[in-house]
């Protein structure tokens, strides 16, 4: 035993060592890179063109694919990594979204809102890496065990009639995805609390403490986002490496007092603001645990051109190193806090100017001296965000509660003529839009009544249209999804789908409590998949690279999410269902009794006939029966209710109809026993 | 008024026969189904006609008699429920025409078109299986008459027992001949239909998405009849209950009506129709048409049917506010569903009246003509 044991021993001491040693090396600033958990937080600060400010938090954790640890983890939250263990989760996007991303005034061909724009309410969407017939099992338990970590419905999306298998017009194109939303899920901050326990330093310190809910939650728009990416590991296949990505993104209103007193009268400037002024809060230094821990504030490349900095051609030589005074000190905004560095964008073929980046890093300050950037506008200014090559909106067509349809509408934005200036000389030039729209199966589309408008112009379907894909839904049972791929010449206008659909009745069970209110249709992806919102910035040592950064150089198409629809349907009377049982109940019983009544009625000749003949039977009849009660008590004896001496007729068939009962009782006991 | 005949299931096999070959929308076919239906249902009567002319001949009844083919062809040819279901587009006249097809078979005796049109009628809407019963009764003992034991009892006073003049027993030659009729063509729909849908799922598919739609009434959208209505408002625990109560009401109903009515199959398969059409899970007013036409073969037993008036204020009342109604409640909002739910309530009311009458004055008529017989011959006359 003893020899037995020493090797373990042995064992827990090297373990506790290297413990130890792992502990001792992530304190002293990760010397080992890539075998450590790491853990960075960022914030991004942009300022909007309608007076608004962008914020967006960036949190991401990665724990890298070890055997070493088990399934102990230092710094990854362990809900999430024992929930991609057993669902074999390879990517999965989880958002809950409160208001509406606009489009038109807040840009949508940037990283930020072609990745973090979602729709509202809950979003999900997963790859597993199971087979086939296991996927919608694994969706099942997914969306349970989601619900319970985040305190939301998802577990609603449970149901088949409530999520849908996107053939490929959904980015993650491969048969093992799952896609679900759930548009009327009210988010608030009992979603926003278990979200911050997955961080390590919850909002107790670091960037996380300037999530001040009610700052948060009186802003236009935010959307908190749950990303995150396994990678197999090559060896045993059991641990895998997981990149959590959690994002906070939230449009808030800057108000300044000052601001609006001042120039009250002039509408084109921008609020000077602070992080202190916007959320209330400071940030009093890093989060201890975080390998970085930096705030950066975007101008945008509208912005940017509008500013007119001094000399570009210093500038662009700055981002090769020198870090030049005059980004920061321009005759139109002065920042409260130097930056640390300054970054500028590659030179993109979308666009004519380019965004510039200021880093602060938080590392610097303390309680005693924390950290609050501000920026205060001496000239008005406005600018334009670059918006999606074609400005996507839905609406419903039609009256009454019995039949509609729905219309997707495309309009050239701004952007759309730059681009085909630029493509002029290329004759053929096409834009190609991905359509993904689901609907649920109480609105029953009919999918040969799709219609393409081209500049207002009724055409042909297979002109535009270059592959389309459609599951028809089934009642209670899957929804409708329809993929359509269109091919739209650069020059087009407008263009528009319509598809009709009938309304569906359901049972009183099936609605909402808010019946009246009306049914989401969830919203649309309309995705362009030749546009790739990237922004790759200059950067000096790409070995330290923050991953907000590096998230922004991935190719990801621009995206973009539709309204959801609000469809009234038909109700029922709610306070029928005893009503409505007993009427119809009643009914049927008149029709059935009545019939019946009908049938054997006899008219009072037939009834003397009848009479008549029964009469001339009197005199067989009891003679029968009495013979027959006769034979029977001769045959039992052992009966205990013997009939009495004097057997009138009327009590042998009492008798006769005592003893079927009994014998039926007898049977039955005998039959089921 | 198309709001009205919406609700017309139709088997998609059907769909598939049809869709390749015409749009179903661009073409006259409804309209032509609605003229054959009304021919044949003019040859039945006609047919009718002659065997009530005999029988009454051999009872030594004289009476003048109405030309009852043509009214009941000109009643399903202007009924204006005939004209909706037409110009609705509902698929219910080519269900009509099956049923019609397979009673004018029975009736004229083309057995394999008696047959044909039962496998067919029983194929598209389930319901006119029961029809089985008055075809046979057809088959085996000729058509409509009054009851044997009328003219054993006429022959009896008469003294004179000539066979020649009384109706024939029950056969079972030619309904043994049906069965193997119906078998095959039976047979042939379903290998047809086998083939069709071999790559949507095989035949399991199709009886599970047609007559199990028929069964277990999926489909909630408002129309005439009122199972919509109480399956969206009755409890699911209940559903399954109530489902097998409503559908074993109308499989009650045969045998007492095939026994009370065994001499008289068209009408038994008039009853039928219209039992059926009140209680079917998706009624339309195709079939009404249907049974309000064949209502027109009865003209001359039926004289004497009570409430008459006060049914053809019904249906008049009926088929003028539901479309109202439905129009508040689906189109304006200002209605509610109770108010639709009301009429097709009064609507099922009528129908019933319709039936319970219908049958009652049959046997009532039944027994003037024994009291003709037995009691007051010069009564005949009058």
């Amino acid at each position: 035993m003893v020899l037995l044991q020493r090797p373990h021993i042995l064992l827990l001491l090297i373990d506790t060592h290297q413990f130890l040693q792992c502990w001792i090396a992530f304190g002293s600033a990760n010397e080992e890179g890539q075998q450590q958990e790491e853990f960075s937080e960022e914030l991004l600060v942009k300022p909007l063109p309608d007076h608004k400010l962008l914020a967006h938090f960036h949190f991401q954790s990665s724990a890298p694919p070890s055997t070493s640890n088990g399934c102990h983890h230092h710094l990854f939250p362990k809900a999430i990594s024992q929930l991609v263990q057993k669902f074999r989760v390879k990517e999965m996007e989880l958002s809950f979204t409160q208001g509406r991303w606009n489009y038109e005034s807040w840009g949508g061909f940037d990283p930020i809102s072609s990745s973090n724009a979602k729709p509202p309410g809950v979003e999900l969407w997963a790859v597993f890496d199971v087979p086939q017939h296991h996927i919608d099992a694994s969706w099942k338990n997914l969306t349970h065990t989601l619900s319970g970590l985040f305190c939301a419905s998802i577990n609603f999306l449970e149901s088949t009639a409530t999520y849908s298998t996107p053939e490929w017009s959904f980015p993650p194109a491969s048969g093992n995805v799952r896609y679900g939303t759930f548009p009327c899920e009210a988010v608030c901050t009992e979603n926003l609390t278990p979200w911050l326990r997955l961080l390590p330093c919850r909002d107790k310190a670091g960037i996380a403490l300037l999530l001040d809910r009610p700052s948060l939650y009186r802003g236009f728009y935010h959307s908190q986002r749950l990303h995150l990416t396994s990678t197999e590991s090559s060896s045993e296949g059991i641990d895998s490496g997981i990149i959590l990505e959690q994002t906070l993104t939230v449009v808030l209103q800057p108000n300044s007092e000052r601001a609006i007193e001042v120039h009250a009268s002039e509408k084109h400037v921008q609020p000077s603001w602070s992080l202190s002024s916007i959320f209330g809060k400071q940030v009093s230094g890093r989060c201890v645990l975080a390998k970085s821990s930096s705030v950066y504030l975007l101008l945008d490349r509208g912005l940017v051109a509008e500013l007119k900095f001094p000399n570009k051609e210093n500038g662009k030589s700055a981002a090769n190193g020198l870090t030049s005074e005059n980004f920061w000190s321009n005759p139109s905004f002065e920042l409260s806090v130097n930056p640390d560095r300054i970054f500028l964008e590659e030179s993109s073929s979308h666009s004519k100017s380019l965004s510039i980046l200021y880093m602060f890093q938080v590392e610097k300050y303390s309680e005693s001296e924390p950290f609050d950037i501000g920026l205060m506008w001496k000239v008005p200014v406005a600018w334009l965000c670059q918006q999606t090559p074609l400005h996507a909106s839905r609406f419903l067509m039609g009256s009454g509660n019995e039949r509609g349809a729905i219309a997707i509408s495309l309009k050239s934005t701004q952007f759309t003529e730059g681009f085909m200036s630029a493509n002029s000389k290329d004759g053929s030039c096409e834009l190609r839009v991905d359509v993904f729209q689901v609907v649920p199966w109480y609105v029953k589309v009919y999918f040969h009544s799709l219609r393409v408008f081209v500049d207002q112009q009724p055409r042909a379907v297979s002109d535009f249209i270059e592959k389309i894909h459609v599951s028809p839904s089934k009642d209670k049972m899957s929804p409708g999804v329809m993929e359509v791929v269109l091919k739209l010449p650069c020059r087009v206008n407008t263009a528009a789908l319509t598809i009709e659909f009938d309304k569906g009745f359901l049972r009183i069970d099936e609605y909402p409590p808010d019946a009246n209110q009306g049914f989401d249709i969830p919203s649309a992806i309309i995705s362009f998949p030749n546009f790739h919102a990237s922004m790759v910035f200059l950067e000096d040592d790409s070995l330290n690279r923050s991953p907000l950064l590096s998230k922004f150089q991935d190719k990801c198409p621009v995206m973009s999410y539709t309204e959801v629809l609000l469809v009234p349907l038909t109700t029922p009377d709610f306070s029928m269902p005893y009503n409505v049982s007993t009427i119809k109940c009643t009914v049927f019983a008149l029709y059935f009794g009545s019939l019946l009544n009908v049938l054997q009625r006899r008219v009072a000749e037939e009834e003397r006939f009848l009479k008549a003949k029964a009469a001339k039977k009197t005199g067989r009849l009891p003679l029968l029966l009495s013979k027959l009660s006769a034979k029977l008590r001769g045959r039992r004896r052992e009966p205990l209710h013997s009939p009495p001496s004097s057997s009138s007729f009327i009590n042998s068939k009492l008798v006769l109809k005592v003893i079927l009962v009994a014998g039926l009782a007898v049977g039955w006991q005998y039959f089921f026993s | 008024m198309q709001d009205l005949c919406t609700m017309v299931h139709l088997c998609y096999c059907l769909f598939l026969v049809l869709s390749p070959l015409i749009e179903l929308k661009d073409s006259q076919i409804i309209f032509c189904t609605d003229v054959v239906s009304a021919m044949l249902i003019r040859a039945t009567g006609q047919n009718l006609r002659l065997a009530y002319l005999r029988s009454l001949e051999s009872l030594d009844l004289v009476k003048q008699i109405e030309v009852s083919g043509d009214i009941a062809a000109l009643i399903y040819l202007c009924n204006p429920f005939t004209i909706v279901a037409c110009v609705g587009l509902s698929t219910s006249p080519i269900e009509n025409m099956a049923v019609i097809l397979c009673l004018y078979g029975a009736c004229s005796r083309l057995i394999p078109l008696a047959a044909f049109g039962w496998v067919i009628a029983t194929h598209l809407s389930l319901y006119p299986a029961i029809l089985i019963i008055p075809v046979i009764f057809l088959l085996g003992c000729g058509p409509d008459s009054p009851p044997r034991k009328l003219f054993l009892q006429r022959h009896q006073q008469k003294e004179v027992l000539n066979q020649s003049k009384l109706p024939p027993r029950f056969s079972w030659g030619p309904v043994i001949h049906f069965a193997f009729w119906a078998f095959l063509w039976s047979v042939y729909v379903l290998v047809l239909c086998g083939i069709s849908l071999k790559q949507f799922g095989g035949l399991w598919e199709m009886f599970k998405s047609t007559y199990g739609f028929i069964l277990t009434v999926e489909d909630l959208s408002p129309n005439i009849g009122v199972l919509w209505y109480f399956f969206a408002e009755v409890f699911e625990f209940f559903r399954n209950f109530f489902l097998i109560v409503f559908h074993v009401n109308i499989l009650f109903m045969i045998l007492p009506l095939a026994i009370r009515l065994r001499h008289r199959p068209c009408y038994l398969a008039f009853v039928y129709v219209a039992i059926c059409s009140m209680l079917k899970s998706y009624p339309s007013v195709g079939d009404s048409a249907l049974y309000l036409g064949l209502l027109g073969w009865f003209v001359n037993e039926l004289a004497d049917m009570q409430f008459s008036l006060f049914l053809f204020c019904g249906y008049v009342g009926v088929s003028l506010l539901s479309p109202v109604m439905h129009n508040l409640w689906i189109w304006r909002g200002t209605g509610n569903a109770n108010f639709y739910f009301a009429t097709a309530m009064v609507y099922a009311c009528l129908q019933i009246v319709l039936v319970v009458e219908g049958v009652s004055a049959m046997l009532n008529h039944d027994r003037k003509l024994r009291n003709l017989i037995t009691g007051k011959p010069q009564d005949a006359k009058s």
